[in-house]
């Protein structure tokens, strides 16, 4: 036998020849294992998530191995890096292309908060832009950090409602951020 | 014929004998300072004179020195002979009220970039430039950010509030 481990079954009525669940658990399941991840990468964050797809770490290992250079078949958004404030309507942007459900990551200091970078040419946090569902800490966070912040995505998708889009809230937030 | 310092300022001297405002050593290294609106004909000279020949120009920035009234913005050129591997800088001031001087793209293509970068920094206006507009900061800036009245810091930061850390 081989000791790959695989996801196991959701829960369900199980019978003889028959298996029986919630639709959004089966989709949430498959799409949590599947994410292709966006590398917005512009620093040294970049450089550790290169180390988290190289064989060390493996991001593959979650479903990731597939990296998207395409916004549209694009699933998570990981903004790596500091982002100047010239850069901001080019990320907003990239967000606006990727096609629903989407989920975004802030890796590191910069991404999250502007970190050491408190100067009038910086942006301050993506969050000021686009909304982010998971922040990373760390500057620059090691591998297993950004594999934890990919795991704490999966999270979300596998919980979350299977049209997220079509939630009250959820559209809210966007028109909070001018995206339609 | 070899460049040396006495050589380049005697011809400067001679040529222009209004326009230096003053020379120094700094580190070795002399600093010419003429009146600004003289620049292009000094500019000019050192690169079209045959013996100076100054046919590089390394560098073009701005400073602010607001306790110098009237003079309150420099422009500061680096030139370089290649041929003699003899570097030569030259400053100009401007007062901040009216930050004018002539462009240096007649003589230098390269100072293209670099006043468009000093515009967008300091807001001089290098009257002649083809294009000037800001280069690297956000086109809807409305300040001059490196002019010492404004702050380095961006405005919107909010976890640097003294009452995070106790104080």
């Amino acid at each position: 036998m081989s000791d790959i481990k695989m996801v196991e079954a959701p829960e369900g009525v199980n019978g003889e020849g028959f298996f029986a669940t919630s639709l959004n658990t089966v989709i949430g399941m498959a799409r949590a294992n599947s994410l292709w991840p966006l590398p917005f990468a512009t620093s040294c964050c970049g450089i550790e998530f290169m180390a988290t797809m190289g064989a060390n770490y493996d991001l593959a290992r979650f479903g990731s191995e597939r990296m998207s250079f395409s916004p549209r078949q694009a699933d998570i958004l990981m903004v790596m890096g500091t982002i100047a404030k010239k850069m901001g309507p080019i990320i907003k942007n990239v967000y606006e292309q990727m096609a629903e459900p989407r989920w975004v990551i802030a890796v590191g200091a910069c991404a999250s908060s502007g970190g050491i970078f408190d100067s009038y040419s910086v942006l301050q946090g993506i969050d000021k832009i686009i909304p982010v569902d998971v922040y990373v800490p760390g500057c620059p966070p090691r591998p297993e950090q950004i594999i934890d912040g990919v795991m704490r995505i999966q999270d979300l998708v596998r919980a979350e409602s299977l049209r997220r889009r079509n939630q009250p809230e959820y559209k809210q937030l966007l028109a909070s951020y001018g995206i339609e | 014929m070899e460049l040396t310092n006495e050589i380049v300022l005697k011809r400067l001297q001679d040529k222009f004998p209004d326009a230096i405002e003053g020379h120094n050593m700094a580190y070795d290294f002399m600093n010419v300072e003429f009146k600004a609106e003289m620049i292009s004909e000094v500019l000019g000279f050192l690169k079209n004179d045959p013996e100076l020949n100054f046919m590089y120009l390394t560098d073009l920035c701005g400073v602010h020195m607001p306790a110098q009234t009237g003079k309150e913005i420099g422009v500061v050129y680096h030139l370089h002979n290649l041929e003699e591997n003899y570097r030569f800088r030259l400053k100009a001031w401007v007062p901040e009220s009216n930050p004018e001087i002539a462009s240096a793209t007649p003589f230098w293509l390269a100072a293209n970039w670099m006043e468009r970068e000093t515009y967008d920094f300091y807001g001089v206006r290098f009257i002649g430039h083809p294009n000037l507009k800001r280069i690297l900061n956000v086109d809807h800036m409305e300040i001059f950010p490196m002019l010492k009245q404004y702050p380095l810091e961006d405005t919107t930061r909010e976890d640097k509030e003294d009452r995070f850390f106790g104080r």
